[in-house]
């Protein structure tokens, strides 16, 4: 008999980046670190820039493709259009 | 063994409560009403834990969800656009493997609006992964009911005892009643293999997936195709205990082993059908009748076991799929799909909405299986 349960935490176990058909990939020569896209990320899967920090402490965004599910909201929120969406072909 | 003169929906109830539900959640509608009214009562009499009224019938098979996935027995009662407003919930209790068990006073659904039996909200569901059972009178609804926990909680799936509207819940037979004591020698305690527990906690009805979901439903499929023989099973372990069965717990042969012309149906309706099968008899004629009794999953090698040799088969059933061949017709037709000799099969859709049917109309029926042609109709 299969049982359609979950123990607690098990979501990290779910890969959602096997939803993914576009791929964000940002261009580090654009950025400016402000941290919109790791504020907006819905899973969330962006991590590195933190708002938080002092300017010279942030570091450059950095996407979690295992957690990705290639929705767009970062390359749309980003002030300088540095995010692209690449199709992803297999 | 007592027999009370009591109406069915009466003595279904009391077999519920005999069979100790921990949770009862009804929303009367006719014709099953007194079933819910009763279980009420007995609530109201300390008879029952626990009786939810709730505020629709999706609310009721919602309440029965997280009743027994907390490990409850439970029970709900319903009719036609009480069962069609569960819908959504019928399907989760199922797939989530749930026991529960329903009672159901077979009615027509709208439109038009009209309260009076077939079998449309039932039969409408057969594909949800309900086990269903059809009874005759009220005697096997009664005895239906601790067999259907015994069933539902074996197979971890829910089950359905489905009786004609009117015809069985407001009449008044002789009925033996089981007895509490009676059936806790029968019916084993609830253990559920896994429950909502806050000490071990666990998500029930999670999402699967699509490299997952078809897997459950394949599951699903395998486990009610070899839930047929538990149900026999458990229906013969009743028989011993109680002294009364229902042909063989899948189906009941009426004078068909011998008969060239064989009526297959379900239900009250089967009353009428041996009534003219006896006056049919006496004038020599070699006619009889198989009754269903479970319905889901379908007994296709009982069926095509009870049906072999027959010449000429008709299947008189008040259900229909508009548009399509009707649907205990289409399962007795794969039923038999492999028999070397071909039989004639016809299919009558009948006593739709409470149209009456009559031992005249089944007199009527059997003069045209006589004929031998094959008929598709609407009588
Ligand atoms: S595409 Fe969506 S999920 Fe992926 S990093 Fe951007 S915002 Fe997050
Ligand atoms: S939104 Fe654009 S500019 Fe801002 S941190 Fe993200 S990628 Fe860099």
């Amino acid at each position: 008999m299969m049982l359609p349960i979950a123990k607690p935490g098990t979501s990290k176990e779910n890969k959602t980046g096997s939803w993914r058909s576009f791929r964000p990939e940002t261009d580090k020569s654009k950025c400016i670190k402000c941290g919109m896209c790791e504020l907006f990320c819905p899973e969330p899967c962006i991590t590195g820039v933190e708002q938080s920090k002092k300017p010279e402490e942030k570091t450059f965004p950095k996407t979690d493709y295992d957690y990705c599910k290639g929705c767009g909201v970062c390359a749309n929120v980003c002030p300088v259009k540095c995010i692209k969406m690449v199709p992803e072909e297999k | 063994m007592v027999k009370k003169t009591v109406e069915g929906s009466f003595a279904v109830a009391e077999a519920v409560k005999n069979c100790e539900p921990d949770v009862a959640a009804c929303y009367p509608i006719t014709p099953s009403t007194h079933v819910a009214e009763e279980l009420a009562s007995f609530y109201a009499n300390g008879e029952i834990k626990e009786y939810i009224a709730t505020e629709s019938e999706l609310s009721s098979m919602s309440a029965c969800i997280g009743a027994s996935a907390a490990g409850s027995r439970t029970v709900t009662v319903t009719s036609s656009q009480g069962m069609a407003l569960m819908h959504e919930a019928v399907f989760n209790a199922a797939g989530n493997r749930l026991p529960i068990v329903m009672i159901v006073g077979n009615r027509s659904l709208s439109a038009p609006l009209n309260i009076w039996n077939d079998w449309q909200d039932s039969i409408t569901e057969r594909d949800s992964g309900w086990i269903q059972i059809y009874c005759e009178n009220g005697q096997e609804a009664t005895d239906a009911v601790p067999q259907a926990y015994k069933i539902a909680e074996a197979v971890s799936l829910p089950v359905m005892v489905c009786f004609d509207g009117f015809y069985i819940t407001h009449a008044v037979e002789p009925i033996d009643v089981p007895t509490l004591e009676e059936v806790r020698k029968f019916l084993p305690l609830f253990k559920p293999a896994v429950k909502l527990d806050p000490k071990n906690p666990i998500s029930m009805g999670e999402y699967a997936f699509p490299s997952h979901y078809q897997l459950f439903r394949e599951d699903l499929h395998k486990d009610m195709l070899a839930a047929v023989g538990k149900v026999k099973e458990i229906h013969d372990d009743y028989a011993k205990m109680f002294g009364r069965s229902c042909g063989n717990g899948l189906l009941e042969e009426y004078r068909s082993q011998d008969a060239d012309i064989v009526l297959v149906s379900i239900g009250s309706v089967c009353g009428n059908a041996k009534e003219a099968i006896d006056q049919l008899r006496e004038k020599g004629e070699k006619v009889g009748l198989v009754k269903l009794r479970l319905v889901r999953p379908f007994p296709y090698a009982a069926v095509a076991k009870a049906l072999a040799g027959k010449k000429v088969i008709g299947v008189f059933e008040k259900a229909y799929s508009l548009g399509a061949v009707p649907p205990v017709y289409g399962e007795v037709l794969a039923a038999v799909a492999d028999a070397k000799a071909k039989p004639v099969i016809s299919s009558f859709t009948g006593g739709l909405g409470g149209k009456d049917v009559t031992v005249g109309n089944m007199l009527e029926l059997f003069g045209k299986l006589k004929q031998g042609k094959k008929l598709v109709e609407w009588v």
